[in-house]
């Protein structure tokens, strides 16, 4: 039709990005990352965000996730099961907000070829961090005695009873991996002596390996648990680990509560079989036996060592990073290798 | 041999106390139903007296003994001892310091990370329940944040090294530069308050160093600052930290000593970013051993006229 020539025509409106132009990635369940930073993500993918449908999953993923070449997962939320992964025929990519990856079923990634992406390194610091505050906590006793001092004790009762040193104890780490290797810097600066047992010893450091960690434990006062959970590490620390590390010892666990035998635990504390316990994961979290809630010689923490804003945003980034890597054909910033 | 009479202030560790009594005519301060005449009824025959950092001999005290020598402190804190005193009647005052550096260090990085990371706040979280409920907040990472130490001596050194394996930057406030560390050296404590994250008071408490930590220096460390007090409870002015705090003009702190122990100030219980401790800096079996046997052992070589093991004066 003729256009009034007495006026310029507007400008055609800059095409909006639709959400249809981003790549997909299927999310089951939202990552604690999305609590904080959901919209940087939404900014530059389309989130097919199966946990706000009210279809089951499995009809969700068929009729909604036919084309997703890329998923966001956590630590929480339904496991990457061979039985979701065979309904995303598209997927080449898993990416995890965790370092673990028990939740991930590794062997059917691997036979589709699917590579995996992890947090790698983002917060070994802030989980070594939290290991070391832990293991100070048991020997000082500074939750405990927090608690004492708030409950208006120390003015009626007088002074707390004596904590323990840490200098010069003999640490054990179980899985010297990136988290293990950082606390076993930290710890020598208090004057610890480090031991370690791994998969496989590491050539880079010059501390002691020990080929099973029941031998470890007998040669240590203190085991802090930074390995990943995996067949072979389920319920590795049983009674028979706790009793070698005596009455004294004390163990850490920041990897996952089910590499301890927790009721074996919870057993050895409440007899005193062993000194005390810090502990950030449990076998069936949130759920935290309630015997440990008498002891005073147990410090608990809710699966914390890696909410600090400084992980969080790290990692935010090494997941769009990693994502972005992914959809433009470019390296991973984090894959995980098949060993 | 004649029996010594010492005299003790408080009550300590019993095993300080069996090895003095095994040495030694102990006579406890503690027990007496008025002190003054307890003192005056055995002036005539005490020679040594055994205090710690909460107890120690004023000038009215050494006066009313003539006959005293030494004074044995069972702590590396001396504020309490009148020093200019004990110096002009000759008396020698012995302390224990060194066995207690590492034990001090240890627990003002303890503290450090339980502000930081909530340690306290969320064992009390899991413990009520609420975990159940959902997850805690996120908090703030420890590993590279800059560290600014008040007092560089061996306390303060033995704290720079722990939190050098944290990547934290130190810089510290002494009375004298350091020549011998790569430390960022301010030459005021408000310089050092307005250019860290982390302040830790780890020096000795004296007339120019009460209070050294006021509402200019909390200011200047900030909303998201922290502060961290292992010396004494007088380097920091308490009713001004109280109110930094409440209103949020400071983000944290960590105690371990107050200016009336026992008494902290109950303003603080409901804060999730205070820990407070009741001065537990040396409290451990090992350490304070340790520092039992620096007491008996000064005492010892004093009446045996060796050489003194930790003299101070």
């Amino acid at each position: 039709m003729a256009s009034d020539q007495a006026t310029t025509p507007p400008p055609p409106p800059l095409p909006e990005i639709q959400s249809h132009d981003l790549s997909q990635v299927i999310v089951l369940h939202p990552p604690p990352v999305f609590n904080y930073f959901m919209d940087l993500f939404s900014k530059k993918f389309h989130l097919l965000k199966a946990w706000e449908s009210p279809l089951p999953l499995h009809e969700f993923l068929t009729n909604h996730a036919h084309s997703a070449q890329a998923m966001l997962c956590s630590g929480t939320g339904p496991s990457i099961s061979a039985d979701i992964i065979r309904l995303l025929p598209s997927l080449r990519l898993v990416a995890t907000t965790s370092a673990g990856l028990n939740h991930i079923d590794l062997t059917e990634c691997r036979n589709r070829g699917i590579s995996i992406a992890n947090a790698g390194e983002a917060f070994s610091e802030d989980v070594a961090d939290l290991a070391v505050g832990l293991l100070i906590d048991v020997f000082r006793k500074v939750s405990a005695s927090d608690r004492y001092v708030r409950h208006g004790l120390w003015a009626t009762k007088g002074d707390y009873p004596l904590g323990s040193k840490l200098g010069g104890k003999r640490i054990g780490i179980v899985g010297l991996g990136s988290i293990g290797f950082q606390v076993a810097k930290r710890l020598e600066a208090f004057g610890c002596n480090i031991s370690y047992n791994s998969r496989k010893r590491k050539d880079f450091v010059s501390y002691p390996f020990y080929t099973n960690v029941c031998e470890l434990a007998a040669n240590s006062d203190v085991l802090i648990i930074c390995c990943g959970l995996t067949e072979q590490t389920r319920h590795m620390i049983n009674r028979e680990v706790l009793l070698a590390l005596g009455k004294e010892g004390v163990i850490v666990n920041i990897g996952r509560g089910a590499i301890i035998h927790e009721k074996e635990l919870v057993q050895c504390l409440v007899q005193g079989e062993i000194g005390g316990a810090g502990l950030d994961v449990f076998e069936n979290e949130p759920d935290v036996p309630k015997e440990l809630f008498e002891l005073d010689n147990v410090v608990l923490a809710p699966h914390m060592a890696v909410f600090t804003t400084e992980s969080f945003k790290d990692l935010c980034d090494l997941m769009i990073g990693n994502l972005e890597a992914f959809f433009s054909k470019k390296p991973l910033l984090s894959p995980v290798m098949n060993e | 041999m004649e029996s010594i009479d010492v005299l003790m202030l408080c009550p300590m560790i019993s095993y300080l106390e069996q090895e003095l009594q095994r040495r030694y005519n102990v006579l406890k301060l503690w027990t007496a139903p008025e002190k003054s005449q307890f003192i005056k009824d055995h002036s005539a025959t005490i020679r040594a007296i055994v205090g710690d950092g909460g107890h120690g001999a004023d000038a009215e005290m050494i006066e009313a003994l003539p006959r005293l020598e030494i004074l044995s402190s069972n702590s590396v804190g001396v504020d309490k001892i009148d020093l200019k005193k004990c110096r002009e009647k000759g008396i020698r005052v012995t302390y224990t310091p060194d066995v207690l550096n590492d034990e001090v260090a240890d627990l003002a990085i303890g503290l450090i990370l339980a502000v930081l990371r909530r340690l306290c706040a969320s064992d009390r979280y899991v413990r009520s329940g609420k975990w159940k409920k959902g997850d805690f907040k996120l908090t703030t990472k420890f590993t590279g944040k800059t560290v600014g130490i008040i007092g560089l001596g061996r306390i303060g050194m033995a704290i720079a090294k722990r939190a050098e394996a944290f990547n934290c930057p130190i810089c510290y406030f002494s009375r004298t530069e350091k020549p011998d560390t790569k430390y960022k050296y301010y030459p005021s404590v408000l310089e050092l308050a307005s250019n860290c994250q982390i302040l830790v008071v780890a020096c000795s408490l004296t007339a120019e160093s009460r209070h050294i930590v006021n509402r200019e220096v909390m200011n200047a460390l900030g909303p998201k600052g922290v502060l961290i007090n292992i010396g004494r409870g007088p380097h920091v002015d308490e009713p001004e930290l109280v109110s930094a705090l409440v209103e949020g003009r400071l983000g944290g702190a960590g105690l371990d000593v107050y200016e009336h122990e026992p008494e902290v100030p109950e303003e603080l219980f409901s804060l999730e970013n205070v820990v407070l401790l009741p001065h537990v800096g040396t409290a451990t079996v090992e350490t304070r051993k340790a520092m039992a046997d620096l007491v008996v052992g000064n005492l010892e070589a004093h009446f045996s006229n060796k050489p003194l093991l930790t003299p101070l004066v």
